[in-house]
């Protein structure tokens, strides 16, 4: 669409722009306050340049901490994208089963982000979980509160449980935008079940998977309460992702140089992610699409 | 293996739903019952736990705060939203894509990177442990969201409508409230629904920003879970009170998901 140029469009924007700057700026100053400053407590400061960042970028703890997080957004990604396409394209497309799959689908995405921990947290206790239960009774020892691994399973499961409904339901809108002629040209084609997938439902999937992948990806990356809630980090150190790991820094720890500096460094990484988002969103949009995006 | 395809939805929804149907069940025994036998189902069906949460007000009022703050939220993020969509959509000003971009950064700025200074931001205004505060820095991801949402919904309405008004001799909020409003309806409901459902699941900003009046249900329960002596069956009781909201909404908006998460690229 022709968008008239308009300089009034400031001020529409401006209420909007306020409060978000009100949140996002002068936090943003906050931190990088801090992050240039040492403090001995009783109020004082001291500027301690760049100390914080060149400490931190040498500290195992902060390695340990991103590779974490990068290796469980990696794993997100594998099971759920690929999960998403399967139920998508097995979904009802019209009838009565259409709102009762997206309905009971929804579900999780509604459910407290700490209400999903405690859920996975009962479920998959051995003692009265249904999960923990059956798998110890078949002999296998999970317990997510000591073994890392059964601690990794349950996170990642409950994240499974928690998200891909996102993914299901952005390809199930991808889906139904697709013209019936296009499989009616098919079927006279005699096309696959394969090529259909390959050259008519993926071509039109492209621009929700985009989406799908970088929310996933971004939101994966800034989680917090649900494996907090689990496993609180442990055992050990073994699911301490960097919002944990931050967290603990800053507000159990008040160490707030080396939080703050964690905190822009975090920050910048998924600034530079939401940036190769947008331009390649930009780039791809192929559709004729109004707007700015 | 087309006859079977209804077969993978309903794993799926299987698997979706066990979790959810134990918490249930928790929420329905006693703690004796709970720790002491493993049953698939409530032997003696009892309600206490339920009881528990309508009549203790540290349990019950944590729901009323999520309430008001949601609601709270979901008002100001629509209202601030309508305008800046509709001049993103319809305008062109200086710097409006960098505008746009920046506003959707803030839809990825980890909550963790904000706790502390939130908390310092509003105690200095005064705002500390009150709703507004709460739905104020739910805004941070809220308003980006939304506006991103009804800008989808306003650029499919074709511009000739906003012409013909002014040629009628619509003032442009009379054209607004009267015309264009009514045309995006659907693209507001699906924009408040997602307000609610980031707002209402949200724990981090919402615990570090209140400590009694304006505690939320997320928080309390958090509280409970790391107390000794966990009280499990009220734990549950007060999940599956949480989980009720959210299903109504989604009942009520289940027509307009699936378009929702298409035009509003969420």
């Amino acid at each position: 669409m022709e968008r008239q140029v308009n300089q009034k469009g400031w001020l529409m924007v401006l209420p909007a722009i306020l409060v978000v700057a009100l949140n996002a700026v002068i936090p943003l100053m906050t931190v990088v306050n801090y992050s240039v400053q040492d403090s001995f407590g009783n109020n004082q400061f001291f500027w301690a340049g760049m100390s914080w960042f060149v400490e931190l970028l040498h500290s195992e703890r902060f390695h340990a901490a991103l590779g974490r997080q990068f290796i469980f957004s990696a794993i997100i990604l594998l099971i759920e994208i690929p999960l998403g396409i399967i139920i998508a394209l097995a979904m009802p497309r019209k009838g009565w089963g259409v709102p009762v799959c997206l309905v009971l689908m929804a579900l999780p995405l509604l459910i407290p982000w700490n209400v999903v921990g405690t859920i996975w947290q009962i479920f998959g206790r051995m003692d009265i979980g249904l999960l923990g239960h059956t798998l110890a009774s078949l002999g296998i020892n999970y317990n997510y509160t000591q073994e890392p691994i059964a601690a990794w399973l349950t996170v990642i499961i409950m994240d499974v449980w928690h998200w891909t409904s996102l993914v299901v339901l952005l390809c199930y809108a991808g889906l139904s935008s697709i013209p019936d002629v296009y499989y009616q040209a098919a079927r006279i084609d005699g096309a696959s079940r394969w090529a259909i997938f390959r050259y008519i439902q993926l071509p039109k999937l492209k621009r929700v998977l985009l989406i799908a992948v970088l929310l996933r990806f971004m939101d994966s990356f800034m989680i917090y309460t649900e494996p907090f809630v689990v496993t609180g980090g442990g055992p050990g150190n073994s699911t301490t992702f960097l919002s944990i790991d931050l967290v603990k820094m800053a507000i159990g720890q008040f160490d707030l140089g080396p939080a703050a500096a964690m905190s822009l460094i975090y920050f910048l990484i998924i600034l530079l992610l939401c940036w190769i988002f947008y331009t390649v969103m930009s780039l791809e949009d192929d559709e004729p699409q109004g707007g700015v995006l | 293996m087309i006859r079977f395809k209804w077969l993978i939805p309903t794993l799926y929804i299987v698997f979706l739903l066990l979790p959810i149907y134990w918490l249930i069940n928790m929420s329905l025994k006693t703690n004796q019952e709970i720790l002491s036998v493993f049953s698939l189902w409530p032997r003696d069906l009892t309600f206490a736990n339920y009881k528990v949460i309508f009549t203790d007000p540290a349990w019950y009022s944590g729901y009323i705060n999520s309430t008001i703050y949601v609601v709270m939220n979901v008002l100001i993020s629509v209202t601030l939203a309508l305008p800046a969509a509709y001049a993103f959509s319809r305008y062109s000003f200086l710097g409006d894509r960098h505008l746009f971009f920046w506003l959707l950064t803030n839809r990825m700025a980890p909550p963790a990177v904000f706790a502390l200074p939130f908390f310092q931001l509003y105690s200095s205004m005064g705002l500390f442990d009150t709703h507004i505060a709460v739905a104020l820095a739910h805004c941070l991801f809220n308003l980006p969201l939304s506006i991103w949402i009804l800008e989808g919904f306003m650029s499919g309405i074709p511009k000739e409508i906003d012409e013909t008004a002014y040629i009628d001799g619509y003032s442009w909020p009379r054209f607004f409230v009267k015309i264009f409003i009514p045309n995006i309806a659907s693209g507001i409901g699906v924009t408040a629904f997602f307000c609610f459902m980031f707002s209402w699941v949200e724990l981090l900003l919402a615990r570090t920003l209140t400590s009694v009046s304006a505690k939320p249900i997320s928080a309390i329960m958090t509280r409970t879970v790391s107390a000794s002596g966990l009280d499990w069956g009220v734990l549950a009781a007060a999940g599956v009170l949480t989980i009720i909201p959210g299903a109504l909404v989604i009942w009520f908006v289940r027509n307009y998901i699936a378009k929702g998460f298409a035009l509003g690229r969420v």
